[in-house]
């Protein structure tokens, strides 16, 4: 996994939590900065790409790794 | 750019009602929409400050039942005293124990991101409501109000 600048743990959370902290950890981070959401929703994953498309943040990288969600999102 | 706009209409005062519509308000916030909600009838009880809602099991033949009470529960049984103060508190427990936020965290969320939240004036008079009991944001409005943010809305719920 590439370098990030901030981690969010959504471990456990369920829809739509795991975006709307996401989108507030993103709100205090600047332009350019990565960050890190570790998710257990499988919804997630259609959930975030959907987020990055809509709010223009690139979801740079999305992957289940043991049992859990991962995705880097860069801000824009 | 204009941000996209979503208008919600908020009709239901039970406690499984009262998710979608601020799933969806405080989702949309997420994503850049400017949103309002528009509470009327037994939506308002969505907007009290200590929120008592409740979810029933009768005339919903979809709710899943716990332990297969549907199995062996007759539909009359689901009248007696106690069985939908019950079957909240087993809904409310299963909801925490699955990481779904309360309605009270869904309804936070919304006010922080701005969401406006527009009770229906008429219904306030009509119920008799005390406006004390709301929680503090809340604005009164009327249909002709909930049309002109409305009419330019992309997206328009009736929940």
């Amino acid at each position: 996994m590439a370098d990030f600048d901030q981690e969010l743990d959504a471990s456990g959370l369920n829809c739509p939590l795991p975006i709307l902290r996401a989108k507030k950890t993103l709100n205090a981070m600047t332009s350019g900065q990565v960050l890190h959401v570790v998710a257990t929703d499988p919804g997630s994953v259609k959930d975030f790409d959907a987020f990055a498309k809509q709010t223009g943040n690139e979801l740079m990288e999305s992957k289940e790794e043991g049992g859990k969600f991962h995705f880097l999102i860069k801000k824009s | 750019m204009e941000p996209k706009k979503l208008a919600i209409i908020a009709t239901k005062g039970s406690l499984d009602w009262a998710y979608p519509p601020f799933i969806l308000a405080s989702t949309a916030s997420a994503l850049g929409y400017e949103t309002q909600i528009f509470f009327t009838f037994y939506g308002l009880q969505l907007l009290k400050k200590k929120l008592s809602l409740e979810v029933t099991p009768l005339g919903n033949p979809g709710m899943p039942m716990p332990m297969g009470m549907d199995k062996w529960f007759p539909v009359l049984g689901l009248t007696l005293p106690g069985m939908q103060g019950m079957m909240t508190a087993m809904m409310k427990k299963k909801m925490q124990s699955k990481g779904v936020a309360s309605v009270e965290e869904l309804r936070d969320l919304c006010q922080e991101a701005e969401v406006k939240l527009i009770a229906c004036q008429m219904t306030v008079d009509l119920f008799d409501m005390n406006t004390a009991d709301f929680i503090d944001g809340v604005e009164y409005a009327g249909a002709a109000a909930f049309f002109q943010f409305a009419g330019e809305s992309d997206i328009c719920l009736y929940i």
